[in-house]
């Protein structure tokens, strides 16, 4: 851990840019995470928050800073041994996804430019344990890796204007979910009636940069009772410890 | 309270921002022009994070149903309480009956109206800005009702006003810092984005102001990673993109230049068709 060359640069006049290496890699974002909770560990709260993505992290300050002094202190960070004092606990959630046509609305597109059964699209998308890299583009937004790359399939030439809540979705390398009603260009294989942000909760998403995803088919009956559920907030979401 | 009777094209309630949840995709968010924001809350004694009324390009007309002290900062929109005329940055009183309302726009782009003690609406996640999805309103409709804290002046007291420098309004130059994805602009790239003026396409709102002027562009685009509000992206197809406060939280352009947080301020103030050259 902690052996990566990364590059530092100021962003603005109160951030400072954390690059790893050009690539999308489970080790890679390990790392990112973990070097986060040393960052969130370590300094105080002239801290405004610390993102992080692929292979990126922004550390924003709350105000103007000085770059050369700041910067040193967090490759000073990066280098030191936490050893047992930073836990990190990561989840897989289980998803339940309803892959009939009245939401697949794109099943048949997919099989079609892949050559596969519908049957066979279902399986592919439902197997893999996804990774969350991180969370952007909308709030609750999943950038999920692992996606079979028989299933990678172009973003629709046309965006729709209305992609439903919870369309589970294939675009280019990528699957994810919706988590609100809005314009979108990914492929739609199903819907999901589980919530994945909730504004006025005090977690208003559950799943997390690091944690991990699995889908699950279920047929209209059994989405419509979940749907129920959770629309009156007694759906407890399974998920276990991923040690992955 | 406060009584919509005529709703501007886009007014919304805004603070200093949604902080701390950006790794949940949530945008900041606030007010645009920050520097005006806090101005209207100090002239009236209020906390920097109290919440304000953003006016954009036309002003609302507002019925007051308690008394308080406001005041408006930002564009000015020919102010009027009651038919009659009223200047931006003083405190001004209100009784309960009051009719505020806005006429033509003759400096910048958005106004601000600050109350005494700030709008009471509906706070979501620390923050009562706007934001379509997260609250559950986005923009202030004829008929809605804003919550305030009545406030009684003390009788004899004299309110100074401030002397606010309006100029950055006018200001073409946006100061900026070089983007993570600078250097990997050639050398005539780097020059012509540096000292050529460009235009403020029709494509301007709270999340992004897009450029009219192409750069002839090919670079790739990068790994998603993290943008800011300030951050201009370069299009594969050359459009030059600078993000404002609703802007996402990550993007996949090239981040070529960082607008300044006073420069962010500035090009809030400004609409369509108007020039800007980075400095």
């Amino acid at each position: 851990m902690s052996n990566f060359l990364l590059t530092f640069k100021s962003f603005g006049e109160n951030a400072v840019l954390i690059e790893w290496p050009k690539e999308i890699d489970e080790t890679i974002l390990k790392d990112v995470l973990h070097f986060k909770s040393k960052i969130e560990a370590s300094l105080g709260t002239d801290v405004k928050e610390v993102r992080s993505a692929y292979q990126s992290l922004l550390v924003v300050y709350d105000r103007a800073i000085n770059h050369t002094k700041c910067i040193p202190r967090l490759k000073q960070i990066y280098g030191e041994n936490f050893g047992s004092k930073l836990t990190m606990c990561s989840k897989l959630w289980r998803i339940p996804v309803c892959y009939e046509d009245c939401f697949g609305i794109d099943l048949e597109r997919i099989a079609k430019l892949n050559n596969l059964s519908k049957e066979a699209i279902i399986h592919l998308h439902a197997k893999p344990v996804y990774t969350v890299f991180f969370l952007g583009f909308l709030p609750g937004f999943l950038y999920l890796g692992g996606l079979d790359a028989k299933l990678h399939t172009p973003r629709n030439a046309q965006p729709r204007l209305h992609v439903e809540k919870g369309a589970v979705a294939i675009g280019g390398k990528q699957t994810g979910v919706y988590p609100n009603k809005s314009p979108g260009g990914w492929n739609i294989i199903g819907n999901t009636p589980i919530t994945f942000f909730s504004p006025k909760s005090k977690a208003p998403c559950f799943a997390s940069a690091g944690d991990r995803i699995q889908f699950y088919p279920v047929l209209f009956e059994e989405y419509s009772k979940i749907k129920e559920l959770v629309e009156t907030d007694a759906f407890s979401l399974e998920n276990e410890v991923w040690n992955g | 309270m406060v009584r919509v009777i005529k709703a501007g094209i886009l007014s919304s309630i805004q603070d200093m921002g949604r902080m701390g949840y950006q790794n949940l995709g949530i945008p900041y968010s606030g007010a645009m022009d920050a520097k005006a924001a806090l101005m209207a809350n100090a002239v009236l004694g209020n906390k920097s994070n109290d919440a304000i009324l953003e006016m954009t390009m036309t002003g609302d007309t507002l019925k007051f149903e308690c008394e308080t002290l406001i005041c408006l900062t930002g564009a000015f929109m020919s102010p009027k309480l009651n038919q009659k005329s009223i200047v931006n940055n003083k405190v001004v009183e209100v009784r309960s009956g009051d009719v505020l309302s806005f006429g033509a726009l003759k400096t910048g782009f958005r106004t601000y109206l600050a109350v005494k003690g700030g709008f009471q609406s509906e706070k979501v996640l620390g923050s009562r800005s706007m934001y379509s999805g997260i609250t559950d309103t986005f923009k202030l409709k004829k008929g809605a009702q804003l919550s305030l804290n009545s406030y009684a002046k003390g009788s004899g007291i004299k309110y100074a006003g401030v002397k606010v420098n309006d100029s950055y309004f006018n200001s073409q130059t946006i100061r900026v810092y070089k983007g993570p994805e600078f250097y990997l602009l050639s050398e005539a790239q780097q020059h012509k984005l540096m000292s050529h003026v460009f235009t403020i396409s029709k494509h301007n709102n709270r999340m992004a102001y897009q450029l009219n002027e192409l750069l002839d562009n090919s670079l790739d685009q990068i790994i998603t990673s993290p943008v800011l509000p300030g951050t201009v992206q370069l299009t594969p197809s050359g459009n030059l993109i600078v993000l404002m406060r609703d802007c996402q939280t990550t993007g996949g352009y090239p981040r070529v230049l960082q607008l300044t947080e006073a420069a962010i301020n500035t090009l809030a103030q400004k609409y369509t068709g108007q020039t800007i050259q980075f400095l």
